[in-house]
């Protein structure tokens, strides 16, 4: 098995990563056969006194004895060029502070705390706080508008919320009033209002997030946690009804810390950037925990995508290990190999995307363009941590999925009349499921013990995708099994989408697909159908994209909106979302849509 | 040979362009000095919608490592003013 020579090498660029230490994992099948969760928790320090396992100790206190105090945990790269260094020192001292807050406002054990936030230094801190605290951190995403903020909110039966004072405004205020069960809500005041109180002008309703940090927490110890604790809730969307809640325990943390070093090849002098949001699994699985597991010095970056500053982080922050996803590694080929030039980045040693399948093409593209090839890997929120990767000592396969990591067994199977069988041999497409057991893989979904019980069948976790295995074990993606939009990396449910229109005076029937995409993969496209005496329009079109994003924010609101005529159903009166979507693609089996198309974008 | 455009027919047709991409900002004040983006709602592919929709309605090219001058109305309506003249010139 010749893997390694699938790929093409760029002689001039191959040397940059000529001169790399051997990985972590030097042998895939040695290690895979000789791998224990057990061991890997033998690495990890586990509480003093034995009191157990908790996430925030292995990321952070673990770390921060001795002359390691001193090193650079959080490097933030701020908005108009601001820096700031946080040493796991610092880190621990402010998370202890943050989990006293907490503690004082009685806020304990299994309480849920959420965040929404920009990616700013205290979102870290509260967000490893709250793990200290015992309660359960619940990550939302700051462009997410203000309905799926309170859905999850009221789902998630938050007591707190961090923010900052301008989402506050824009998007808590409003609605706090129908959100009984949030207590307080702790806010991290604009750049130019540092020092001066958050309750001046909003008559008290928030806690200043400074002013919650200012006693010392001398003498702070983590309570006891049992492996088995919740320690992450992130919502998810599905097919069909409201968004799902994916609970953790704080075992977890042995697959972060695992992954991190098998497959992204992190070591404690690395320098690392994942580039997710902290308000979606893969910001927090490895945006914050995988990583100072380790002991790695993270990057994070609080502006947005743009190329150039991509590149000029990767090169002046001298960055080893970098984890992004599809939609960003297109545009940055869309930019040109010109720009890549002008930059050095000889200092990467390790490439890895996550988030949707990563094209072949575009996995040559980093070997060429950057130096080595793009790994992909692939998990799910529900997976908690990596499952299926691109090995740096196994070979690339560009287009694949790769191969189970060490402690995971991964296979495909039909759903048979006695239940899921599973397939054999190569080549052959069936639903990808993994054994139950790993420690990251999600215990519930909060107070949906039905919809739990579906995703397994026997032994086997369901994941809801399709994959085939080739005849050296590696995983191909298919496709998904249900109607989930996948848009630059982040899970949309239709139904939310759908909802959220209907409620528009102008809508009579509409169906939300996923369309196509090539730099998104795919994108929200709302089908509509208008109420008698409204007119097919560009105003009317606009008129309910900015109703919907106006109350979903961007990433889930729809980019395009189609009218037609009517919307294609079953029996039952179910949409077929699969005859829009075959509209959208080129081949319209039966119905079609109503000439006058109103797309955007 | 380009028609000649002044800043301000430049500034209604970017505010136009926007209100397509980003529909909510519809009779809404938009500052020319602050990004786009801390005034609205707008993801990676919104924006870069935005410059591909700059492109189209001007018929001018902008270079990948220009995108960020195109971040709010003010720097927007300068740099197209800028790529305008020189295809006239």
């Amino acid at each position: 098995m010749h893997i390694g020579r699938l790929m093409i090498s760029d002689p001039r660029r191959a040397e940059r990563f000529g001169k790399r230490p051997a990985p972590n994992l030097p042998d895939y099948p040695k290690a895979r056969a000789g791998f224990s969760w057990h061991s890997v928790r033998s690495d990890l320090d586990g509480l003093p006194g034995g009191r157990g396992l908790n996430i925030a100790h292995e990321a952070v206190d673990r770390h921060a004895v001795g002359s390691g105090a001193h090193r650079i945990a959080i490097r933030w790269l701020g908005k108009g060029g601001a820096t700031r260094d946080v040493s796991y020192g610092q880190l621990r001292e402010l998370t202890d502070r943050f989990a006293l807050a907490l503690r004082r406002l009685g806020v304990g054990m299994g309480d849920r705390v959420f965040v929404l936030s920009d990616r700013i230094p205290e979102l870290y801190v509260a967000a490893l706080g709250t793990l200290k605290n015992r309660s359960i951190l619940c990550p939302l995403f700051s462009a997410y508008g203000p309905d799926p903020i309170r859905e999850r909110l009221t789902l998630g039966r938050a007591r707190v919320l961090v923010t900052t004072q301008r989402l506050y405004r824009r998007k808590v205020k409003a609605i706090r009033d129908r959100l009984p069960q949030l207590e307080h809500v702790i806010t991290v005041g604009e750049p130019d209002r540092i020092g001066e109180p958050a309750r001046e002008g909003d008559g008290g309703e928030t806690l200043d997030f400074e002013e919650a940090l200012r006693a010392p927490a001398d003498g702070f110890a983590i309570e006891p946690t049992d492996p088995e604790d919740p320690a992450l809730l992130h919502f998810t969307s599905g097919t069909t009804g409201a968004p799902k809640g994916v609970l953790h325990v704080h075992e977890a943390v042995l697959a972060h810390y695992a992954t991190g070093k098998l497959v992204l090849d992190l070591r404690p002098d690395d320098v690392f950037w994942c580039t997710a949001d902290p308000g979606w699994v893969t910001g927090v699985s490895y945006g914050i925990i995988s990583p100072l597991t380790v002991g790695c010095t993270l990057i994070v970056d609080q502006e947005e995508f743009n190329a150039e500053r991509w590149y000029g982080i990767l090169q002046d922050q001298h960055v080893t290990v970098w984890y992004t996803a599809p939609t960003a590694i297109r545009m940055l080929m869309r930019a040109g190999e010109d720009v890549a030039e002008r930059f050095d980045l000889t200092g990467l040693r390790f490439l890895a995307s996550v988030g949707e399948p990563l094209e072949a093409s575009a996995v040559r593209w980093g070997e060429r363009v950057l130096g080595g090839p793009f790994h992909d890997t692939w998990w799910q929120t529900e997976t908690g941590s990596i499952m299926i990767a691109n090995f740096a000592s196994a070979g690339v396969k560009p287009g694949s999925m790769g191969l189970p990591v060490p402690g995971v067994h991964a296979t495909v199977l039909t759903r048979t009349e006695v239940g899921m069988e599973e397939l054999r041999g190569a080549g052959v497409t069936g639903e990808l499921a993994l054994r139950i057991g790993w420690p990251s893989m999600f215990r519930a979904y909060i107070d949906e013990p039905e919809r739990y019980a579906e995703r397994f069948s026997g032994p086997w976790y369901l994941t809801g995708d399709l994959a085939r295995i080739d005849e050296d074990g590696y995983f191909w993606f298919v496709g998904r099994l249900h109607d989930v939009i996948k848009s630059a990396g982040h899970l949309i449910g239709p139904i939310e989408v759908e909802d959220c229109l209907r409620d528009h005076p102008a809508v009579a029937e509409v169906g939300v697909i996923g369309r196509p995409d090539v730099v998104a993969g795919q994108i929200v496209k709302a089908c509509v159908v208008l109420r008698p005496g409204y007119e097919e329009n560009d105003a009317l079109a606009r008129e309910l994209l900015a109703h919907a994003r106006r109350r979903l924010g961007p990433v889930v609101g729809p980019k395009e909106i189609r009218f037609w005529k009517a919307l294609p159903k079953t029996p039952s009166g179910k949409i077929m979302r699969h005859v829009l979507r075959a509209a959208e693609t080129g081949s319209p089996p039966g119905a079609r849509p109503s000439g006058n198309d109103s797309t955007h974008g | 040979m380009v028609e000649p455009v002044n800043g301000d027919e430049i500034r209604k047709i970017v505010l136009r362009v926007l209100n397509r991409v980003v529909p909510e900002s519809a009779g809404e004040e938009v500052d020319p000095a602050t990004p786009f983006r801390d005034q609205f709602e707008m993801d990676s592919l919104d924006f870069l919608n935005f410059v591909l929709a700059v492109e189209k309605e001007f018929g001018v090219s902008v270079p990948d490592a220009a995108y960020p001058r195109l971040g709010n109305l003010d720097g927007s309506v300068e740099f197209i003013g800028l790529l305008l003249a020189k295809d006239a010139g």
